[in-house]
């Protein structure tokens, strides 16, 4: 892969971790309204999945959709001041967190409904088809919302049209409280492409080189015609379910062995290793993120509130 | 009288209820060891275990289905369901199942289960996290719709709701929760169909369901201290309607405002209005208001959903504009 593609991929993990570190700073000070879901920890999931896709390829998102987004080429200004619920946000106010949506970036939007993009996205695909480009669509989900029918319902449409449509389910091991094991017989998600027919592929979600890898094929069987593909990435999450989730229902000791398997960190020994960036390029990186995501906060901040009649606008086209 | 949060209130309820009725048992996302996303089933767990406090994978679908194929065979369900936006993941198990298998095989089972689901806007949850959408289920013969705005109508009327042997849509309004009153103690009924009076008044009678309750007594406290006597009655449950105390109050009065959070157009207050229409037409001074949101999906920006959501100042204005 090119050194400028590798360098690209480290900063965006760098990006999105820096946002959301800075986003549970902001909800804890109540600056921030509404529910937050942070992707602390699952970033070579998204940034792996996106590099492999182009600006007029489309994804659908979760409620945990920073990280989709920011990978996939949204502005992290536009978002840090939807977060605010500001009038230059990226749904001037309307949507929050859960809602961060850029059509023309192919972002077809965070989701409020668990299992929301799962029937979306093979429309997405479908919709490609007709049109008769070569665009794909990522779908990204939880391993909680491989329970619901939409999974069933989509990957099988998916399935007997020969959608390009690449299926991520990000198996973070739990649902809120309910580790995998108490919502699920199977250990892998990916099992169940059986069922459709289709490639299903397990890869490491902390290693964004495998989880690159991975998507690459699939993109390439999907832009050739070939349908969809199940990738199912083990990762983990860092943070509470939600900003403010108490957590009880796992072991400090677990979320410590998690973040030793710290994907920014593997993927940063793996580049200095490779000789493709020195300590100072890194410090680089990391001092130009910081930069970026306060310029976020700050336009974020300096942002009108909407004025409250435009609630009513939108509604229709 | 001990005082309890509304969601202690529910939480009570239940626990009575599956102390008195082995049938009875409760399943939803996350209901047992976290206790609930808002934590109203809190602690229940420990007593029942998790066999009667059923926590199930994120599948609304088979949440609702497996309730009604339990009470069409001899259980209880109370299912939980996180936010009722989520109920349109389950509608056909509402609608075309739960609602009508009794009437289809001739009158021949019955389905008592009782779905517990939050509504309401006011915390920035943004439109797929604050609807009430209870109209829709009150267009639903077969299905029971009640909506608590107390404490002790939280735990009175769930446990009738409970008892009763029928599918229930039991709406609790999330900025209730922790709202405390009053609550009696032990087994506490309040039957279905029974409008209350919370408030007593002459010139104008506010209809006001679940936490518009509240927002009609500040307005009543509002107009009281500018001479206008505002009678508060809360429905409780909209199917069965206590139409009698409704009109007793119009009647007496001869005007109403009816409010509820839900979009105005077509919620629960055009049946209302409808009903006065119908009925007592004769006895109005001055027409109909209705005061609910308007229609947009729930924003997220504060500013936006504060706009959207109807609140204590609506209703005061819509008194002043009859009176
Ligand atoms: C239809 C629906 N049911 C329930 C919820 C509440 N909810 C939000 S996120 C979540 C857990 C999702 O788990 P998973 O799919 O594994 O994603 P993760 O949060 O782990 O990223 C639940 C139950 C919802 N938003 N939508
Ligand atoms: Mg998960």
């Amino acid at each position: 892969m090119e050194k400028e593609k590798l360098i690209w991929m480290y900063r965006q993990m760098v990006r999105i971790r820096q946002f959301e570190t800075k986003v549970s700073e902001l909800f804890a000070q109540g600056r921030i309204p509404g529910f937050v879901h942070l992707y602390i920890g699952e970033e070579a999931t998204a940034v792996g999945a996106c590099a492999n896709l182009r600006q007029d390829d489309f994804i659908t998102s979760t409620h945990r959709g920073h990280g989709h987004c920011l990978a996939k080429g949204g502005d992290m200004k536009l978002m840090m001041a939807e977060l605010f619920g500001k009038e230059t946000g990226y749904c001037k106010g309307k949507g929050g967190s859960m809602h961060i949506a850029d059509v023309d970036m192919g972002i077809l939007g965070a989701n409020g409904i668990v299992g929301g993009g799962l029937s979306i996205a093979p429309g997405a695909g479908l919709s490609a088809k007709l049109r008769g480009t070569d665009q794909v669509t990522v779908c990204f989900f939880g391993d909680g919302a491989s329970n619901q029918t939409t999974f069933h319902e989509g990957l099988n449409l998916a399935s007997i049209w020969k959608l390009p449509v690449i299926f991520i389910c990000e198996n973070n091991q739990y649902g809120i409280s309910l580790h995998q094991s108490k919502h699920q017989r199977i250990a892998d998600v990916a099992d169940r492409a059986v069922a459709y027919g289709i490639p299903g592929v397990v890869v490491d979600g902390n290693d964004v080189m495998a989880v690159y890898e991975a998507v690459a094929e699939a993109v390439k069987r999907a832009r050739a015609g070939e349908g969809p593909t199940l990738i199912e990435a083990k990762t983990y999450r860092w943070r509470g379910h939600f900003e403010g989730d108490p957590t009880v229902y796992r072991s400090e000791k677990e979320v410590q062995e998690w973040k030793e398997r710290c994907p920014i960190a593997r993927f940063k020994k793996h580049l200095l290793e490779m000789g493709i960036l020195s300590e100072a390029d890194i410090e680089k990186i990391d001092a130009e993120v910081a930069e970026e995501v306060e310029a976020a906060v700050r336009f974020a901040e300096e942002s009108p509130l909407p004025k409250p009649e435009e609630a009513l606008e939108d509604v229709y086209a | 009288m001990r005082e309890l949060t509304y969601a202690e209130a529910v939480r009570e309820a239940l626990r009575l209820e599956m102390r008195r009725d082995p049938s009875v048992f409760i399943l939803g996302e996350d209901v047992g060891k976290f206790g609930g996303c808002f934590g109203v089933t809190g602690d229940l767990w420990q007593e029942f275990g998790e066999d009667r406090v059923r926590d199930t994978p994120i599948s609304e679908t088979a949440i609702i289905g497996a309730a009604v194929g339990a009470a069409a065979t001899g259980m209880r369900p109370v299912p939980e369901i996180m936010f009722c936006d989520f109920l349109t993941v389950c509608m056909d198990q509402l609608v075309n199942q739960a609602a009508k298998m009794r009437y289809m095989f001739g009158g021949k089972a019955k389905i008592p289960m009782v779905v517990r689901a939050p509504v309401g806007g006011g915390i920035s949850a943004a439109a797929q996290h604050s609807q009430s959408l209870e109209a829709w289920f009150t267009h639903v013969p077969g299905l029971k719709v009640v909506m608590p705005s107390t404490p002790a109508d939280a735990k009175g009327l769930l446990i009738a709701s409970i008892r009763d042997d029928n599918p229930v849509m039991f709406f609790e309004h999330k900025l209730l929760y922790p709202v405390k009153g009053e609550v009696p103690e032990g087994e506490y009924v309040v039957p279905l169909g029974k409008a209350d009076v919370k408030r007593e008044g002459s010139d104008v009678t506010v209809v006001a369901t679940s936490l518009m309750v509240m927002k009609a007594l500040e307005a009543a406290e509002k107009l009281a201290a500018e001479g206008v006597s505002v009678e508060v009655v809360d429905p409780r449950t909209l199917v069965p309607l206590d139409e009698e105390t409704i009109l007793a109050s119009v009647k007496k009065t001869g005007r109403v405002v009816i409010a509820h959070e839900a979009v105005t157009r077509s919620g629960f207050g055009a049946e209302i209005a409808a009903i006065i229409a119908e009925k007592a037409l004769d006895y109005l001074d001055a027409p109909i208001k209705r005061v609910g949101a308007k229609p947009a999906p729930v924003p997220f920006a504060g500013v936006l959903e504060k706009y959207v959501l109807p609140g204590t100042d609506d209703i005061v204005a819509a008194v002043k504009e009859i009176i």
